[in-house]
């Protein structure tokens, strides 16, 4: 039986590519006064393609196209979503500091929109080698955009570090891939279980195989011990694109972790559940406390992203594979709920830096938030909001994070390895507590530095606000966002 | 009577929705509006918490005004709130403090007015909110989100040092709370599935999970209250923190902690609790004879009624793990005492720090010349520290010390040493400070409380005199719940088979 190519599963990628390649295409015929046709064509594109990727979202359809190389279900969706919304947030951050440094231009959109289509790509891939060009569609793309400011030796540097390592990690998803191959004779995520099931697999390589998956996915999030490249590219990157970068390809990375980890290899789990407990301990402790000394606010969150990518981590490995549906939808739900919520978090923390940058000053420093509180207390408090979620602390929607992540982990009574690893996370949360705090503390206990006055546009002006109470709202009724997570990943699990 | 009218609901977010109101609209060019607002949001909601009181039925243990709704479905937690004899009082006496923490500002600050009452304001609504939760999550948020507000309270308006005070103060008690978050989540999973506070503490729990859990609360609440040797943070926090600050600090977020050993740690770890009831004790009277001659010796105003306080709280963990009906409900009294006691004692401090701005009690001498009706309601106030017979803060320290003798001689007779000591430290400072010639050209020229201050203080005193002459009613409140806790304290929880 060969099942139809089905062209409609693709159809939100299909509108991202034709816009991506029209905004490419229309540029060169911009001129500098209609420089903004492409910042609104891009928003155009985004909103018809998360129109066409709603779709699953409310009917619940589960849909294969390319001969199950292909999949859309609600958790591709909601996942896709965000992505989308990442990535529009990214461009509408990104317009001041951008048009000031001569990267409001066409590659800027059309790379950031390919970006998307490769992260559209992995989110939806059931299919070993769609993971992987996906993946690197997205990596190369991101390599261009760090690399935007050609004339900036440390931007070239980060481009080179994240190229290098980036391409090292690919090679170990690829070589893992391959082995997984080899080990089932199948390329397809829903095979390789129905095969490892039925037996007909070879162990050694299968396990040898999820060694080089669990190391790839792990350098793609940023998880210690591969998280080298994290804070170079964080502090060089420019900030609209360290900002596209910390949040939707950690999006694409839970989504490859789910299919490969989770649907691909279940049976493996107790392998690769104690591969993923030791990244998950060892970036808690490396993120958060390298993060304490570190004076670069962007530099600080790449390492605190290190760290939140632990407590991440956590959460995959908490699902009890195989066990009761409804605990393992649980335990993934929450991992989930919280990359989403820390992709939300994490955009408002750059779109702070973004806002506060101008002309020749970059507002990268810790120190540069100093008495933000006076010159602007609407957004001070924004930025309090987000890192008080970060720091995972009451009434912000980091805290549900946390608690849901901590939940899962020692769901159905826990054993003591869960209950260890949940009194380590926690410990390490006060740690970054400290450093986060200490941002809250520049800005509302220190005098400014400079009273230069904030100017940004309408739509940032509403986006960041959006943002910040977003953080808020959810913390006091995660419900709604709860149930969209359960619910898509039940269905995923074919629940 | 039955509560169909949300008034807990009401008493919580009253106040943070004026406080919200204030972020969003306090402008600084304007401050009389700002603090119109403020004053009006504070008496609110504190005609917000008078049902509460009036409609309380004295008769029943158990939750009343309890309001239940769906939260979060999975794991499921309720917003669940509800209110019996034991958390009943500290709903109007937080709306009470906070209105008194307005006035205390009312001069003092200029600077960013808006934002600093709004946080009072949110302040209060979360602290209401941590006694009346019922729900095990729904009482960690609360009790959590509390910490922002003071700790930009402290950070923003407070003294030099405010910035180290600030951040001791916030990590030192999140150390503690996260711990408890564990111990929630473990009590989720052992009871089964749900966060309701009530069903823990009738949920059988072998010997090792109690003491795990009994030491994660322990360190939670303990840091809070605090205890001696965990108190270390409360003094810079005091010390560095704004008048209003520090009468709130003092009044109510330390009772938050002990209110934590009543509700979580005696019920839910009732058998760790008797197994661990002597060191309690032995570090409460360190902090009531040790932590009182700490306090003889300061030679900063606050510093010394920081101390004092700790003292004080190692009187209510004393009561507490008495587990007697006398023991709890002094202790409980004694929250409440403390609460208006400390709160005056702080607001004269800041009256005098607004006029000479020193806190140094070497700085003064002879205040009562220039300022003598200050000078009479200090001396009410200094009294109810020391415990004196017909002011609030003899009731407390009375009963427990009753029932420390009951339980041993030897543990009361210590626990007594604290009418000497606090006699000695606050006594010794009023002498020093009102009495006496006037000590210098500062001092001279002290004009006496205006009729803010006084009412602030006037306030005070009568509820100070007013529970001192006639507790009957605040206890009497307290009996049935006390009764129904003390009975779960008294049963053993283990299973057969799972010591």
């Amino acid at each position: 039986m060969e099942p139809p190519l089905n062209f409609s599963a693709v159809f939100p990628e299909a509108i991202l590519l034709a816009g991506a390649c029209f905004i490419l295409v229309a540029d060169p015929f911009f001129t500098d006064r209609s420089r903004n046709s492409a910042y609104w064509l891009s928003l155009l594109c985004l909103l018809a393609v998360a129109f066409a990727a709603w779709g699953p979202l409310s009917d619940g359809a589960v849909e294969y196209g390319f001969g199950g190389m292909y999949l859309t279900d609600p958790m591709t969706a909601a996942l896709k979503l965000a992505a989308i919304l990442a990535t529009a947030v990214t461009f509408v951050y990104a317009q001041g500091y951008a048009r000031l440094r001569n990267m409001w231009r066409g590659e800027f959109f059309a790379l950031g929109l390919f970006t998307l289509l490769g992260i559209m790509a992995m989110i939806s891939a059931n299919n070993l080698l769609v993971i992987y060009l996906g993946l690197e569609l997205q990596s190369l793309s991101l390599y261009g955009l760090v690399a935007l400011r050609r004339d900036e030796p440390r931007a070239s540097e980060a481009a080179m570090k994240y190229f290098v390592l980036g391409s090292l990690a690919s090679g170990f998803l690829l070589y893992g891939m391959s082995m997984l191959y080899g080990g089932t004779g199948t390329l397809d995520i829903n095979g390789l279980a129905h095969r490892i099931a039925a037996g007909q697999a070879v162990n050694l390589a299968l396990v040898l195989g999820t060694i080089f998956v669990v190391a790839g996915i792990g350098f793609k999030l940023g998880a210690a011990p591969f998280h080298m490249w994290v804070p170079d590219v964080y502090q060089g990157a420019p900030t609209p694109v360290t900002l596209l970068l910390a949040s939707a390809p950690k999006i694409a990375a839970f989504a490859i972790a789910f299919r490969l980890l989770v649907e691909g290899v279940p049976q493996l789990a107790v392998d690769w559940q104690r591969m993923v407990a030791l990244i998950a301990v060892a970036s808690l402790a490396v993120g958060n406390v390298t993060a304490v000394a570190q004076t670069n606010l962007k530099r600080m969150l790449g390492y605190s992203t290190v760290g939140q990518m632990g407590f991440l981590l956590l959460a995959l490995l908490a699902g009890v594979v195989g066990g009761n549906t409804a605990i393992t939808a649980g335990a993934y739900g929450a991992a989930m709920f919280y990359v989403l919520t820390y992709a939300l978090a994490t955009a408002g923390c750059f779109g702070i830096i973004l806002l506060l940058a101008r002309e020749g000053y970059e507002a990268e420093e810790i120190a540069d938030l100093r008495g933000l509180a006076k010159r602007s207390p609407w957004y001070a408090f924004v930025m309090t909001l987000l890192m008080l979620s970060l720091a995972g602390i009451p009434p912000t929607v980091g805290f549900t994070a946390k608690f849901i992540v901590l939940q899962a982990l020692v769901s159905e009574g826990g054993s003591p390895t869960t209950w260890t690893l949940a009194v380590v996370a926690v410990l390490f949360s006060l740690v970054g507590a400290f450093y986060y705090l200490r941002v809250v503390k520049v800005m509302w206990f220190d005098e400014a530095a400079d009273s230069t006055p904030i100017v940004a546009g309408q739509d940032m002006r509403i986006t960041l606000t959006a943002n910040g109470v977003l953080v808020l709202l959810l913390g006091v009724l995660p419900q709604g966002l709860l149930t969209l997570c359960y619910g898509a990943v039940l269905r995923a699990l074919g629940g | 009577m039955s509560a169909s009218f949300p008034w807990l609901s009401f008493s919580i977010w009253i106040p943070i929705i004026f406080g919200g109101y204030l972020l969003a609209v306090g402008r600084d060019g304007r401050p009389g509006v700002v603090r119109a607002i403020a004053l009006a949001g504070s008496l609110v909601s504190v005609l917000a918490t008078v049902p509460v009181v009036l409609g309380f039925d004295p008769s029943r243990g158990g939750l009343q005004f309890t309001e239940r709704v769906a939260w979060i479905t999975n794991p499921t937690a309720h917003y669940y709130l509800g209110v019996d004899g034991i958390s009943l009082w500290f709903v109007p006496l937080t709306a009470f403090i906070t209105v008194i923490a307005v006035l205390a500002g009312w001069k003092a600050i200029e600077e960013r007015l808006a934002q600093y009452y709004a946080a009072f304001l949110i302040l209060s609504g979360l602290m209401i909110g941590v006694f009346c939760a019922a729900d095990g999550l729904l009482f960690f948020f609360f009790f959590e989100a509390t910490l922002i507000p003071m700790y930009l309270i402290i950070g923003v308006w407070g003294g030099p040092n405010r910035v180290y005070a600030a951040i001791k103060f916030f990590l030192y008690t999140l150390l503690g709370s996260l711990l408890l978050l564990v111990s929630l989540v473990y009590l989720y999973q052992a009871s089964g599935g749900t966060f309701d506070i009530a069903a823990w503490q009738r949920l059988p729990l072998g010997y090792t999970p109690q003491m795990l859990l009994f030491l994660a609360f322990f360190a939670a609440f303990a840091v809070k209250v605090p205890m001696w040797p965990v108190h270390t943070w409360l003094p810079d926090a005091h010390v560095e923190a704004p008048t209003a600050g520090s009468v709130v600090l003092a009044a109510i977020m330390l009772k938050l902690g002990a209110y934590g050993f009543v509700r979580f740690s005696l019920p839910i770890a009732p058998d760790a609790a008797h197994a661990l009831a002597p060191a309690v004790m032995a570090i409460s009277l360190i902090a009531v004879v040790y932590v009182g001659f700490v306090a003889l010796v300061q030679t900063d105003m606050k510093k010394l009624v920081a101390y004092s306080s700790i003292a004080h709280m190692g009187f209510v963990t004393l009561g507490f793990f008495l587990f007697t009906p006398i023991g709890v409900e002094g202790a409980l009294a004694q929250m409440i005492s403390h609460g208006f006691v400390s709160g005056a004692m702080f607001l004269c401090i800041g009256v005098m720090y607004d006029r000479v701005h020193s806190r140094n009690i070497a700085d003064y001498g002879g205040v009562v010349n220039t300022m003598p009706r200050f000078a009479a309601l200090m001396m009410l106030f200094a009294m109810a520290n020391c415990g004196l017979p017909a002011t609030s803060g003899f009731v407390g320290e009375f009963l427990v010390i009753l029932g420390a003798v009951r339980f041993d001689f030897w543990i009361g007779a210590i626990a007594a040493t604290t009418m000497v000591l606090g006699a000695a430290y606050s006594l010794w400072m009023y002498k020093r400070v009102i009495f006496g010639d006037v000590a210098n050209p500062a001092v001279a020229k002290l004009k006496d409380i205006d009729g803010r201050e006084f009412v602030a203080l006037g306030l005070l005193a009568v509820a100070v005199l007013a529970m001192g002459l006639y507790p009957a009613p605040l206890i009497d409140a307290m009996h049935a719940s006390v009764a129904d806790l003390l009975a779960q304290v008294a049963h053993s929880k283990f299973i057969a088979g799972n010591l």
